[in-house]
């Protein structure tokens, strides 16, 4: 096993090499000059040279690369052109509110979509099972940000049971210590901050695990079905295991091994897809800054945040395949 | 010089491959959904009882009625007719972007497959840091690079696809290459693109058709997302996306505005899914056994 999360570890250096080289790339082609964006048409020839000397922008591209890279190892990836603060420094505020939220949302997928393959898969092909598989088809086809809007006219407008945006409501904040809003209330000891911050997430993270409820669903209900006609199973009726012993014991925990490889690749998917449903419900978190940045033509944010994002992307993905190696032994001996 | 014709067999063997695959009652829904889709992109300017753009500030947000099936927006513009143009846009994007995606990721699959040694290597280490992206971050990427606009949006999605189907062909076209047709055109000294393009993609294409009617559907949920975050399609587009923002400031008091398009993007994805499972199906020995 230590063998096996070596190699991925310096396969993930690699990676990241390369996610880190197509960011930048990518930031460089772009059409027109960051100097003259800087500085406006008005700039004289000898201030938009300065400009470009300061931020090296005259020096060849591999040197610029590896000025870039460097300073994303310490976390430096220059100053925000709007707000003028380290471009970081606006990832890391933005960071804990996606990842409240792509984690209720994962709860929320993994509270309802593993019961409901697990029941589907107990009578495949009947009235339930059917109705499961339609309702899921509908998830995976459904467009997030317009159920989003969908789900803040019936829960906000019509049946008013929901706050329709934001982490809080304005002028209530709990004082910062994660910057998970849940968490802070519950650190402040206020119960009342805490079922308000709740309330608040609630919508943003039924809307983004909507289509991770259809994909878990439908999963477990295929590993469950496909789980069932194995010889331990049979084995296990055999020698007169009650139904209910037989599913949970020999059935559900064989089944739920490639389901939590799924569940792990949806975290991953999650806190990168968050930024339809952030700009839905008006939620500061990472997809919202990045997208803010993208139309201010804030390159050192946009940069920032693409890194981040990528960076735990690729990290989660690969704490999913070491826990896959971990529990299925014919992986790490590949 | 070679002539091909549809032969009368051929036309027969496509007639019953159709009958089959359209044999299952979601098949023919999804058929059904993706024919309207198809009609309503070529007969929109026929069909649609006003033009997209017109504006008529007098019959600003008006709820659905007779005279206005699915209402007004804010600028009295017919809803309906928007939709209905809106199809045109959703096909530009699949053609573009699913095209594109397409097109580059199946040569670039065919050549690393074929070729083998450091060309497969480079072009799949490519692949992999590219897959290594979330799919929704590395076009957000190439937006914020390219700038925003439908084709740049289009472009970027077709990119995010590109790697997909390059690792799918790539995967097929190693199990062709070892086959004995492609060893006896090999023999008999066919040059390197005749066997590639004659013998050994038509027999790796079929799972890049399936894949290529699966991702039309997301294609038009993306770049409709794209739109939607104000990276694709800027106003007045019709583009379902660009009418959704638009409407979603309208929201709470016009709901109709953002709702149709919305509906409208999830029947084009079901029904393209429905028709990309039942392909994968027919096409699939072991699942046409299920």
């Amino acid at each position: 096993m230590i063998q096996y999360v070596i190699r991925r570890l310096i396969q993930l250096i690699f990676v990241l090499i390369g996610v880190s080289l197509v960011i930048f790339l990518t930031m460089h082609v772009l059409p027109g000059d960051v100097a003259t964006m800087l500085l406006g048409d008005r700039a004289t020839n000898l201030q938009l040279e300065n400009l470009r000397r300061q931020l090296g922008l005259d020096q060849p591209i591999y040197i610029q690369y590896l000025r870039f890279a460097i300073g994303a190892i310490q976390g430096d990836f220059g100053l925000s052109l709007r707000s003028n603060r380290p471009a970081f420094d606006d990832v890391w505020t933005a960071f804990p509110v996606t990842i409240q939220l792509s984690l209720a949302a994962l709860a929320f997928a993994i509270a309802v979509g593993v019961p409901l393959g697990v029941v589907a898969a107990l009578r495949p092909l009947s009235r339930f099972d059917n109705i499961v598989m339609t309702v899921t088809l509908f998830g995976v086809s459904m467009p997030i940000f317009w159920y989003g809007l969908m789900m803040i006219l019936v829960f906000g407008a019509f049946l008013d049971w929901l706050p329709i945006g934001g982490l809080m409501p304005i002028g209530v904040e709990p004082p910062r210590v994660t910057g998970m809003s849940v968490v802070d209330s519950i650190i402040a000891g206020d119960w009342n901050l805490v079922i308000t911050s709740l309330r608040h997430l609630v919508l943003p993270a039924c809307t983004l695990g909507t289509i991770p409820v259809a994909i878990i669903t439908r999963i477990t209900r295929s590993e469950m079905l496909s789980m069932r006609s194995h010889d331990h199973v049979r084995t296990a009726r055999a020698k007169g295991l009650p139904e209910w012993r037989v599913v949970l014991k020999h059935v559900l925990r064989n089944a739920l091994i490639p389901v939590v490889t799924v569940i792990g690749l949806q975290l991953g998917l999650l806190l990168s897809g968050a930024v339809l449903t952030e700009t839905i419900f008006s939620l500061p978190g990472l997809g919202r800054l990045m997208i803010n940045a993208i139309l201010a033509r804030d390159y050192p944010v946009v940069q920032a945040a693409a890194l981040f994002t990528a960076f735990l992307f690729v990290v989660v993905n690969l704490f999913v395949d070491l826990s896959y190696a971990w529990l299925d032994p014919r992986i790490r001996y590949r | 010089m070679t002539v091909t014709a549809v032969t009368p067999t051929a036309r027969a063997a496509w007639t019953k491959g159709a009958t089959k695959l359209l044999r299952r009652p979601t098949a023919r829904l999804g058929a059904g959904i993706v024919a309207i889709f198809l009609l309503l992109t070529v007969l929109a300017p026929l069909l649609a009882p006003y033009s997209p753009f017109d504006q008529d500030f007098a019959a600003a947000l008006q709820p659905p009625s007779a005279a206005h099936p699915f209402g007004t927006d804010q600028y009295g513009r017919d809803v309906l007719s928007r939709v209905m143009y809106g199809t045109r846009i959703a096909l530009l994007s699949i053609l573009v972007a699913d095209g594109f995606g397409l097109v580059v990721g199946t040569l670039l699959g065919l050549i690393a497959g074929f070729y083998g040694k450091w060309v497969d290597s480079t072009v799949m280490r490519i692949v992999d840091v590219l897959l290594a992206f979330p799919y929704l971050l590395l076009a957000l990427i190439i937006v914020a690079a390219l700038g925003p606009g439908l084709l740049n949006s289009m472009i970027a999605i077709g990119v995010v696809y590109t790697p997909q189907y390059a690792r799918l062909i790539r995967g097929q076209v190693l199990s062709v290459k070892t086959t004995e047709f492609v060893l006896a055109a090999q023999a008999i000294g066919a040059n390197r693109a005749r066997i590639m393009l004659r013998h050994i993609l038509p027999n790796s294409f079929t799972p890049v058709l399936v894949m290529g009617t699966l991702s039309a559907g997301t294609v038009v949920v993306e770049t409709a997302g794209l739109s939607f975050l104000g990276m694709g399609s800027q106003p007045p587009s019709p583009d379902w996306g660009a009418v959704l923002a638009e409407g979603q400031g309208y929201f709470l008091t016009a709901w109709w505005i953002a709702t149709f398009p919305g509906l409208a993007i999830f029947a084009v994805v079901i029904g393209f899914n429905l028709l990309g499972d039942a392909l994968r199906d027919h096409f699939d020995p072991r699942r046409r056994k299920e």
